[in-house]
């Protein structure tokens, strides 16, 4: 049935989950109904108490907010508070078996956030920093959302709406129900009773801990840099250390990361030259998880009157998931304001959004199958090491293997963006001629 | 400044931008204030104050002119650049993104007709 469903004054929208995808979502579904001159009431369902500290508060993410989604917030008005930033981020510096070096920010400008997504890591004594996702939870409420606290239990589809019920006993009929509940499967359940052509995303294991150092070790050890390594390990495809405050954020990507993988890592020479020599990391880990991330996004995320964003439907592979919220909660609040909230809506409005984040996984999955390669050998390693090295002695527009090092470690850019400019004929040149010197100079060498 | 605040941190009487030169970024203040300047004259004039979520550069995303004001830190500021090539990518996607850009600028017109008014 091609038929639209509109809104109209007095529409009521519930959001299931108040992550950044829902938060985002009623954000801007309030900002678009307000522009439109529609009156309708958003309530935003999360069972979360973000302002707790461990795993209570916590939505289990690396915490980095990319560059660009900094600079679309920022053109929207929507500017990061000071205690919710744990640090900004001006440069990374790439680790390999071969060396270390610094590729600095295009325009010497903080433009990367780091933040934690509740209170912070268990035990967590800085009462001055907030969450990241209470802050845009808020920010949502202010623009006009009710914020209920509570878990859904049941929903239930009736001719003009969408019933849901939550553990407490609240009960009410929406004209939308939106899901942001993450990777969450008991909720998926829940979505699958009223859409059961849905299929959830797939997924795939990470590993993410916490280290508390103190200021001063981490301003002496990491500065205002994320480390990142490109380390020939089992499983790992890309592995990081973000300074936040008082700790460093460990973030492991890859595919089925566990226990041993996690220790192979760690007593990796070139991450535990990051650290103090004289220290026990294990004494300075109060928080550590394996959650899971979206690596496929998922099959009809929407029916009439009902629709899945961020995580629950499409992501971006392994970097910049709140920036993949961000688009995915914006294109459904677009598409339920001006066009309409029936199946058919979603379709024309909002398919095409989660389409274009799953072709350009599918170049992210290519790039990353490159980067596992380059990981394997070492002379491509050295190449690529001499290469970079060299490109931050010269002009910002002449760094081409380092901004696409940095759109690729940042998440900032579209992998089909990154990898049109590995195609330019002098970064490949560049490539080769640095791997070739560094062969020829390890050869003479010996 | 000791915050934690993004974007390049500009001293006080620092200028971002500068009357009659070719730019083509939009600026974004995250914390602190900026004075809006008109240096055509004998004599500077203080067209406005900017503070923080303002921006400021717009036309240079739209025309390819000269800055038509100089733009200065009044005490230590903090300001983000939106590349141009950025903003047109992201807004091809996202029209929206360029509603408040436009009730801004609107805003803007509006208090210079005021003013015009003000002066016949």
């Amino acid at each position: 049935m091609n038929k639209s469903i509109e809104l109209k004054d007095g529409s009521q929208i519930a959001v299931i989950g108040g992550g950044p995808a829902g938060s985002f979502f009623a954000y801007f579904a309030l900002d678009f109904a307000e522009r439109y001159g529609m009156d309708i009431g958003v309530d935003i369902i999360e069972g979360k108490d973000f302002n707790c500290a461990g795993p209570t508060g916590c939505n289990h993410c690396g915490g980095i907010v990319s560059e660009s989604l900094i600079q679309s917030l920022s053109t929207e008005g929507i500017i990061l508070p000071s205690n919710v930033i744990r640090r900004g981020i001006e440069s990374y510096t790439m680790h390999l078996e071969q060396g270390s070096t610094v590729i600095e920010t295009p325009l010497n400008e903080q433009r990367i956030a780091s933040m934690f997504r509740g209170l912070g890591p268990r035990g967590i004594k800085d009462n001055e920093q907030l969450s990241f996702d209470n802050y845009l939870m808020e920010l949502s409420h202010q623009k006009g959302a009710t914020l209920i606290s509570g878990r859904v239990t049941e929903t239930k589809k009736t001719p003009d709406g969408i019933v849901l019920k939550t553990k407490d006993g609240f009960e009410k009929k929406y004209d939308l129900v939106v899901g942001a509940v993450g990777l969450n499967a008991r909720t998926f359940k829940l979505f699958q009773q009223i859409n059961p052509s849905f299929v959830p995303p797939k997924t795939t294991k990470t590993h993410i801990c916490e280290f508390h150092l103190g200021k001063d070790m981490i301003n002496e050890y990491f500065g205002n840099s994320m480390h990142v390594f490109l380390l020939n390990l089992p499983n790992i495809k890309f592995g990081a250390l973000i300074p936040k405050g008082n700790y460093v954020t460990m973030v492991l990507l890859g595919s089925d990361i566990n226990k041993e993988i996690v220790a192979a890592f760690l007593e990796s020479e070139p991450v535990r030259s990051c650290f103090p020599e004289d220290i026990d990391l294990n004494d300075y880990m109060p928080c550590q998880c394996y959650p899971s991330i979206n690596i496929l996004g998922a099959k009809s995320a929407f029916d009439d009157r009902m629709i899945l964003i961020g995580d629950s439907a499409s992501s971006k592979l392994y970097k910049n998931g709140i920036g993949a919220a961000y688009i995915t909660a914006k294109a459904a609040a677009r598409t339920a304001i001006f066009e309409g909230v029936s199946k058919h809506d979603f379709k024309k409005h909002y398919q095409p959004v989660c389409n274009e984040l799953d072709r350009d996984n599918i170049i992210g999955k290519f790039i990353f199958l490159v980067t596992t390669v380059i990981q394997k050998s070492p002379i491509l390693k050295k190449g690529l090491l001499r290469m970079v090295v060299k490109e931050q002695k010269k002009e910002k527009n002449k760094r081409y293997m380092s901004s696409v090092l940095w759109d690729t470690f940042t998440g900032s850019a579209p992998y089909t963006d990154i990898f049109k400019r590995t195609l330019n004929p002098i970064l490949i040149k560049n490539l080769i001629g640095n791997t070739f010197s560094g062969l020829i100079i390890g050869t003479k060498s010996k | 400044m000791k915050s934690n605040k993004l974007g390049r941190l500009y001293q006080n009487g620092e200028e971002v931008i500068k009357q009659g030169e070719m730019g083509d970024c939009l600026y974004v203040i995250q914390e602190g204030v900026v004075e809006v300047i008109d240096e055509s004259g004998e004599k500077e004039i203080k067209l406005a104050e900017l503070g923080e979520s303002e921006f400021f550069g717009e036309m240079g995303l739209f025309e390819k002119d000269v800055r038509s004001c100089t733009v200065r830190a009044k005490g230590d500021a903090k300001i983000m650049t939106i590349d141009k090539r950025n903003f047109y990518k992201t807004i091809q996607k996202d029209p929206s993104l360029a509603y408040r850009l436009l009730e801004k600028m609107s805003n803007r017109l509006r208090e210079t007709n005021k003013k015009l008014r003000n002066k016949e």
